[in-house]
């Protein structure tokens, strides 16, 4: 199959990226500054994502389809404001994840944000359980552009006025060039952000005027440190049809009002484990010392005893050090525990520590 | 009067007498990204032409280091151990590796010079 390209192709190119194939889609890994800089700059000033490869979903429809997706989704749509986004799963009857998404509910319906390897099946299994009554886009006409670290809003302000009035995780249509954009603020490298959903034909000319503004464009690579920095989880890693939500420590964006009565898909499963506890449970992971655990490293108690398996690891730049996480036995996951890596053969040292590594600095309410 | 000579496998040592200086080339560093970690062989340790003499690790991803020719480690770098993004700095002067006492001088024949060496980076781009 041939290999996919965003609209921002060519500006990638002109900007020295080095391409990795992701999802069907070659995308920047990195760019000339490289991935420890492209991190801190992010962290320190404002960062521009591609992210077009991601799902962008439409699907229109009235109460009714409210109803619906409060079958599929552990969420209190009903009492969800319009323009709000919530952090939530797809899931199977087992309350195996198939993808971790945002949805935002908009005037028309809803808007899905989807990973890019997940999002052509999501979209079959939510036209299955949807029973083709709604009108469902996979919009691939749109791309997606991410704006993220503390001067973001600034810069983002000088385009669209009054961005900056948006709460986090929310979101509104602006104007731009007589086309309508979709922003929200969010993201994904625990820094105040935003998400932008603009028609390709402007994703060039829109990333262009970032750029003069003074962001700069960053990579997968760093975006990959930012999220593990924050403690996000990964589909694919943290996140697989092997794991509920409550195991991955994601127990927060469960719905309280859906859990005495469920109704949604895998809703037996998640009331059984809140109430009895899961087995095997998502731990932040501290290596002593510079070494890099990565993503299938084994993980053993002070017995010798197998206890887990890394999911992802690095090294997190703004932390300077070495980051993990991954999934241990529910007896060995309080902060603290003394635990042992296994790389290359030999067993180092390392510690079950508190998530975040890298503390957050949402925005919660509007600036003014 | 030294010698500097590289390996496929993009390493490259310098010859003083009997010892080789052994480190990783400028276009190895920029293939890898920032390095963030790295593992030398012990001093004292004996090492095959060919064979695994270490490892570094960038954001990226772990890779080995192998050794162009064979010998008993005399010293290593705990400087690059310490501050691992020197490597991408200077790779090719203070970041590097081992030195080693050289077992059998004629390994250095099957090694390129630094002419033929980057014209096979630069051909094989990888």
């Amino acid at each position: 199959m041939e290999i996919k390209k965003t609209s921002l192709n060519k500006l990638h190119q002109d900007n020295k990226a080095k391409f990795v194939e992701f999802a069907g889609y070659e995308m920047p890994i990195q760019y000339s500054l490289g991935i420890i800089e492209e991190h801190k700059f992010t962290r320190s000033n404002s960062g521009i994502f591609d992210v077009s490869h991601m799902g962008q979903l439409f699907i229109y429809g009235d109460g009714n389809l409210t109803d619906d997706l409060e079958k599929i989704f552990p969420l209190d749509l009903k009492n969800l404001k319009l323009n709000s986004s919530k952090y939530t799963f797809l899931m199977n009857d087992k309350a195996g994840v198939y993808d971790d998404l945002i949805i935002t509910k908009l005037d028309e319906g809803y808007l899905i944000i989807l990973n890019a390897a997940c999002k052509d099946n999501d979209f079959k299994i939510l036209a299955g359980l949807l029973k083709e009554k709604y009108k469902m886009v996979l919009n691939d006409q749109r791309s997606l552009i991410a704006i993220q670290g503390p001067k973001s809003v600034d810069i983002l302000n000088q385009i669209l006025e009054t961005v900056e009035d948006l709460n986090f995780m929310s979101g509104n249509w602006f104007t731009y060039k007589n086309q309508k954009l979709y922003v929200t603020r969010s993201g994904y490298t625990g820094e105040d952000g935003f998400e932008v959903s603009i028609s390709n034909e402007l994703a060039e000319v829109f990333t262009k005027e970032l750029l003069e503004k003074g962001a700069k464009l960053i990579g997968l690579g760093a975006r990959d440190t930012l999220r593990l920095e924050a403690g996000l989880c990964l589909y694919g890693h943290e996140l697989s049809t092997e794991t509920t939500p409550i195991e991955a420590s994601l127990k927060w964006a469960i719905s309280k009002e859906r859990l005495n009565n469920g109704g949604f898909i895998g809703s037996d499963k998640i009331i059984s484990q809140i109430k009895d506890g899961a087995k095997k449970i998502r731990v932040a992971i501290k290596p002593e010392g510079r070494l890099i655990a990565r993503e299938k490293t084994k993980i053993y108690n002070e017995s010798d005893e197998m206890i887990g398996e890394v999911t992802s690891g690095t090294f997190g730049p703004s932390v300077n050090g070495p980051i993990a996480m991954g999934f241990v036995d529910k007896n060995f996951s309080k902060k603290e525990t003394r635990i042992f890596l296994e790389v290359r053969g030999k067993r180092y040292p390392a510690n079950i520590c508190g998530l975040p590594f890298y503390k957050k600095s949402y925005v919660k309410g509007a600036n003014k | 009067m030294s010698e500097v000579k590289y390996s496929k496998e993009h390493e490259w040592i310098k010859v003083e007498g009997d010892v080789g200086t052994i480190g990783i080339t400028k276009h190895a560093t920029e293939m890898l990204g920032d390095i963030v970690f790295v593992e030398l062989p012990d001093v004292g340790s004996s090492v095959e032409k060919d064979g695994n003499a270490g490892v570094v690790e960038s954001t990226k991803a772990a890779s080995d280091v192998y050794t162009p020719i064979s010998g008993d480690v005399l010293e290593n770098n705990q400087a690059i151990v310490d501050d691992p993004g020197k490597i991408n700095s200077d790779p090719e002067n203070d970041a590097w590796f081992f030195k080693l006492k050289i077992k059998d001088i004629s390994e250095l024949d099957s090694l390129m010079n630094k002419e033929d060496y980057d014209k096979f980076a630069k051909e094989s781009g990888n």
